[in-house]
């Protein structure tokens, strides 16, 4: 990381209390490159003094460095394991803790509220979902999507294994689908960083997918531990496709489902 | 060119879709004993299962993957997963992104390009196929000013260039035919006299 680079996060982290010096090098330079762009700075040192004068500006930086993008039942086989094999061993729970840790706009969190509903268990469940991004986290709230994405999220949904149609759950209506309100009656949103915030509660479920892809080891190590820590014993991390403990400190905390799809199990 | 094979530490190389024909050509040609990580985007749609590792592992002596992330880079060649883009970390270990598509594309060249330059400075190569975007010339642009070296595929008629390799000369690749590129790979291993592409 080069010096200007290193000054603009610092004053972030002490100005604005927001943490991203931690954040996985390339895809933090190729993104403040990006936000140079978007917020017309010709130089870090710009950007810098723009984001710490103006909170719009700064809400702007923290969506471009969040990257709020997501899909409902993005890969579907993960979420077919999470109904063929996580499911089945909730149902013993009498209550049930589920956290979306970096919910983003929320897709995640009514993928695996349907399931939960479809397979009875949603009223048990307790589902903490959190982010930093504040507008992400509203959105996430408000459950509304453009239409033109649910053809998209009904594909992956049947794929997934879903047992309706999609729109079973949502309302269309100017242009967005907004998802039923009964999906969140037990949903929890919150703010909370997994750069410098701890556990909260005990939860058996963790789902964190593409989150940590955009974090350095140490940030990842952090988040490991956060997440060994809020786990019972056999507890379930879901995390994406292409992510792994493996190359992690606390690769020995955790064992993969044989699938691969990104299941993991608290040791 | 390749004075010394050990000057090199890694090879990136991209191109649409239309490329896999030439990457079929190319990378099964590379020697067993080569030890640098070959690294490859090619424009993929974005569904799973990507076909990619499994097409090319039946046909390479050398290991094929996708990368998790953060796995370090081995030797091996090593294709970006679909949808994401692939990037190279300065500790040289592997990053997922899923930003947004650059040039419409994810996984995008100039990601990997450009982050590999930072990595690999200027023992990297960088290779451009074809393709109808200019994906891949600022990643041109950033390995040659590192001191890195580029190259572009041109047909044997130098005139009808694509987009894609256009673009890359034009970011400072220099324009070379198949059997040269094929040249290269083959220098990368063993003690092969032939030195493939000149300057």
């Amino acid at each position: 990381m080069n010096a200007d680079e290193q000054a603009l996060l610092f004053a972030i982290y002490e100005r604005r209390h927001y943490d991203f010096r931690s954040y996985a090098h390339a895809s933090l330079r190729r993104r403040l490159s990006a936000a140079l762009t978007e917020l017309r700075c010709r130089s870090l040192g710009d950007l810098r003094d723009k984001v710490l004068a103006d909170d719009h500006a700064f809400g702007a930086l923290v969506r471009i460095l969040t990257v709020p993008v997501s899909e409902m039942f993005r890969d579907a086989d993960f979420f077919r394991i999470f109904r063929e094999q996580v499911v089945p061993e909730l149902h013993t729970y009498p209550s049930i803790k589920l956290w979306v840790a970096g919910c983003s706009s929320g897709e995640e969190v009514y993928s695996l509220a349907i399931v939960l509903a479809e397979e009875g268990l949603l009223d048990r469940c307790l589902i903490y979902a959190t982010d930093i991004n504040a507008q992400a986290l509203a959105q996430a709230r408000a459950g509304v999507y453009p239409i033109d994405r649910m053809k998209l999220f009904s594909d992956n949904y049947f794929k997934s294994g879903g047992k309706h149609s999609l729109s079973h759950y949502y309302t269309a209506a100017y242009g967005g689908a907004a998802l039923a309100r009964s999906l969140t009656a037990n949903v929890v949103f919150s703010d909370h960083s997994l750069a410098t915030d701890s556990v909260f509660s005990e939860v058996q479920v963790i789902t964190c997918r593409n989150v940590m892809i955009y974090f350095d080891r140490s940030l990842q190590d952090r988040v490991l531990g956060l997440f060994r820590d809020a786990l019972p014993r056999r507890g379930f991390l879901g995390l994406g496709t292409k992510e792994s403990v493996h190359f992690s400190a606390h690769a020995g905390d955790f064992a993969e489902l044989p699938a691969r799809e990104g299941w993991f199990r608290r040791c | 060119m390749l004075k010394n094979k050990r000057d090199v530490a890694a090879v990136v190389i991209g191109g649409s879709a239309g490329t896999i024909q030439s990457l079929l050509q190319l990378l099964p040609a590379i020697d067993a004993t080569v030890t640098i990580p070959i690294l490859a985007v090619v424009h993929v749609p974005p569904r799973r299962p990507s076909l990619l590792t499994q097409l090319f592992s039946d046909r390479c002596s050398l290991p094929v993957r996708e990368p998790r992330d953060k796995e370090p880079v081995m030797r091996g060649i090593w294709f970006a997963p679909p949808d994401y883009h692939l990037l190279i970390e300065e500790d040289q270990s592997f990053s997922l992104s899923l930003d947004e598509p650059e040039l419409h594309s994810r996984p995008s060249l100039d990601a990997l390009f450009e982050s590999a330059a930072d990595c690999y400075g200027d023992a990297l190569i960088g290779i451009v196929l074809t393709g109808g975007s200019r994906d891949g010339a600022r990643g041109v642009r950033a390995i040659c000013e590192r001191g890195g070296r580029c190259f572009a595929l041109g047909s044997d008629g130098t005139d009808d260039l694509a987009i894609m390799p256009r673009a890359a000369v034009e970011a400072g690749a220099k324009v070379s035919t198949f059997d040269e590129i094929a040249g290269l790979f083959r220098s990368l291993g063993g003690d092969t006299a032939d030195g493939g592409l000149r300057p």
